[in-house]
């Protein structure tokens, strides 16, 4: 079984998120990246089942510049085999879904499996448009993934429930927690991670469709009203009268 | 040119969240000086779709085949599609939801359309180009973004406007054949498994919700959350470490790797505010926190906050909202 698993590099989760002076871009100064949270449970997922059907390799793709390599490294130190970055700074969701579809048709994958968004853009969007774009079932967001042969069982979460989905591969799938419990590099990983192939490819495609015209912060709290402990009847009070939320 | 609202209904009826993306399509229609018509999805009764003129909408299609009483992508995809296509819709609104996430991204690329999830504001559309706001950075921050397409898709995050009711106004509900093939369904779901909610009521639509972290100490406490959450009809939260602990299921994990929420009310007890937290609760309009540590960095974040034990605290709460009622 081949395994595609898609990668993006985003800002540490414990970062204070700001912007340049125009307010036109993301700051990175002083930023650690990391892999995306949410893709970490779609590669350790695909590391699990490949360790349980021999002769199955794991790919992982990444579409971004030069400086996204040590996020790669970490997930083939992770356990994946291989890996393709498109070198192109990410434009928006359909551009990259694009280049991954264009990775993904030549590639012969059976699984293609990436996290439920990313934690910076918030797009929830390149599952459906890679499926769209291949014409191959998605499954989104999915928080269990079995495989027997070419047929997969997963669970996917719905508002206030879940859905049993049972479908053939090639299919997608992005994923959440409580699907595995996400892996850290080991020293053994981390050594052999360095002489696993890594190819560059040139991006594909169509201009975006969206683009970003200004990012700006929420605005400032106004700051806490404490209630004392022993009189704690009172909040309900103002949360009634004063905040009138109840 | 119109607009195309993608309603979501369940057991007859149409959900919280469903209303509040009516009205946003037709105040969109407005806007663009054209009507909305609604697309339903789920299972309806008319009388209830006819309610949506309360909401501002004309004209409800709905195709009443059994198996799209559940979520199937696919089937979905392809009615509402249909749909955009014989209405000649430009702009489609539908929920930033589990299942609007899945269709819209998929119909984006069907209809060429360009994207814009978690929208929290009406679209604008000076100086001709058409603008929409939405949540990035996990809640930290937004970002306006420029649909460049001819169409456009907006879904819309939950609570970031109220849905309108103009009492006694009914939309037409037409009868609406997609003409869907079986293999239209090959991605049906086998089983639907729902979970049980505190006092019924469903965490992403929750208007008020009550949430605790590892100060709760363990689940043999959690019916202090519980009975506040009953007293005010809140959903129930946690942070993450309470349910990697399966103290709380993991569908109450709100937090940068849970889910987003957007309550009126939260009420966090016992959780230090972690950023990563925050991310998931952070445009809730109004926080309430209640921790012993007077440093706990969640009251950085709060409108309102008891420095006090939860123990002793949450039974005073609950006492005093049954007063209330
Ligand atoms: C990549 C990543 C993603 C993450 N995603 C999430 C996420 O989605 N959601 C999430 O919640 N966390 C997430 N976390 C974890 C997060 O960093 C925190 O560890 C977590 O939120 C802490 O949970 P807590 O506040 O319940 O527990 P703690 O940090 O242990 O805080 C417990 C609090 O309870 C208070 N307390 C104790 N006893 C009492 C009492 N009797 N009465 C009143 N107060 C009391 C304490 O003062 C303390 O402030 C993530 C972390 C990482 C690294």
């Amino acid at each position: 079984m081949k395994f595609l698993v898609c990668i993006s590099n985003v800002p540490d989760t414990t970062t204070k998120i700001s912007f340049t002076p125009d307010n036109k871009e993301f700051n990175k100064a002083g930023v650690q990246f990391v892999i995306n949270p949410w893709d970490e449970y779609a590669l350790t997922r695909a590391i699990e089942l490949k360790e349980a059907n021999a002769g199955s390799t794991v790919t992982v793709l990444n579409v971004g510049e030069a400086d996204t390599e040590p996020n790669i490294r970490k997930a083939l130190a992770i356990g994946a085999d291989d890996a393709i970055r498109v070198n192109a700074a990410p434009q928006d969701a359909f551009f990259v879904a694009e280049q991954i579809a264009a990775v993904a048709k030549d590639g012969g994958y059976d699984v293609i499996l990436m996290g439920k968004e990313s934690i910076d853009y918030n797009g929830f969007q390149v599952h459906g448009m890679v499926g769209e774009l291949l014409g191959i079932p998605t499954v989104a967001p999915a928080m269990k993934l079995d495989m027997a042969g070419t047929t997969a069982t997963l669970e996917r979460e719905i508002e206030g429930g879940k859905e049993i989905v049972e479908v053939s591969t090639p299919f997608v799938a992005s994923c959440q927690q409580p699907m595995c419990e996400p892996r850290i590099p080991n020293m053994r990983g981390i050594m052999t991670a360095r002489t696993k192939p890594l190819k560059v490819v040139a991006p594909v495609g169509d201009p975006a469709r969206t683009q970003v015209a200004e990012f700006a912060l929420p605005p400032k709290k106004q700051g806490v009203k404490l209630i004392d402990a022993a009189n704690a009847g009172e909040l309900i009070k103002l949360l009634r009268n004063e905040a009138k939320v109840i | 040119m119109s607009v195309l609202v993608v309603v979501e209904c369940a057991e007859g009826e149409v959900k919280k969240s469903s209303l509040e993306v009516a009205t946003y399509g037709a105040q969109v229609a407005a806007m663009l000086g054209t009507t909305a018509t609604a697309v339903a999805v789920g299972e309806a009764t008319e009388a209830n779709l006819a309610k949506l003129g309360e909401q501002g909408i004309t004209k409800v299609l709905y195709d009443a085949e059994p198996r799209l009483k559940d979520f199937v992508n696919n089937a979905y995809t392809k009615l509402i599609a249909t749909a955009a296509e014989q209405e000649g819709a430009q702009v489609l609104v539908l929920a930033n939801s589990n299942i609007g996430a899945s269709v819209g991204s998929r119909l984006s690329v069907r209809l060429k359309a360009s994207l814009a999830t978690n929208a929290v504001e009406l679209p604008k559309t000076d100086g001709g180009q058409f603008v929409v706001k939405r949540g990035a950075f996990s809640g930290k921050a937004f970002s306006d973004v420029v649909l460049s397409g001819d169409r456009k898709i907006i879904a819309v995050k939950k609570n970031s406007l109220e849905a309108q009711h103009e009492a006694g106004k009914t939309a037409e509900v037409v009868a609406f054949a997609a003409q869907l093939s079986d293999a239209d369904f090959a991605d049906a779901p086998k089983q639907v498994v729902m979970q049980e909610q505190t006092g019924g009521v469903l965490l992403p639509e929750a208007e008020l919700v009550v949430s605790g972290g590892r100060g709760m100490k363990g689940p043999e406490n959690w019916h202090l959350i519980e009975d506040l959450a009953k007293a005010l009809h809140a959903g129930t939260a946690c942070s993450k470490p309470v349910s990697d602990v399966d103290w709380r299921p993991h569908h109450e994990h709100v937090g940068q790797t849970g889910i987003t929420i957007s309550p009126n009310l939260y009420i966090a007890c016992g959780i230090s505010g972690a950023i990563q937290h925050l991310a998931g609760v952070n445009s809730s309009k109004v926080i309430v926190v209640i921790n012993k540590d007077p440093e706990a960095p969640f009251f950085k974040a709060a409108d309102y906050g008891i420095v006090g034990d939860v123990f002793d605290v949450l039974p005073k709460l609950t006492a005093a909202v049954k007063e209330l009622n």
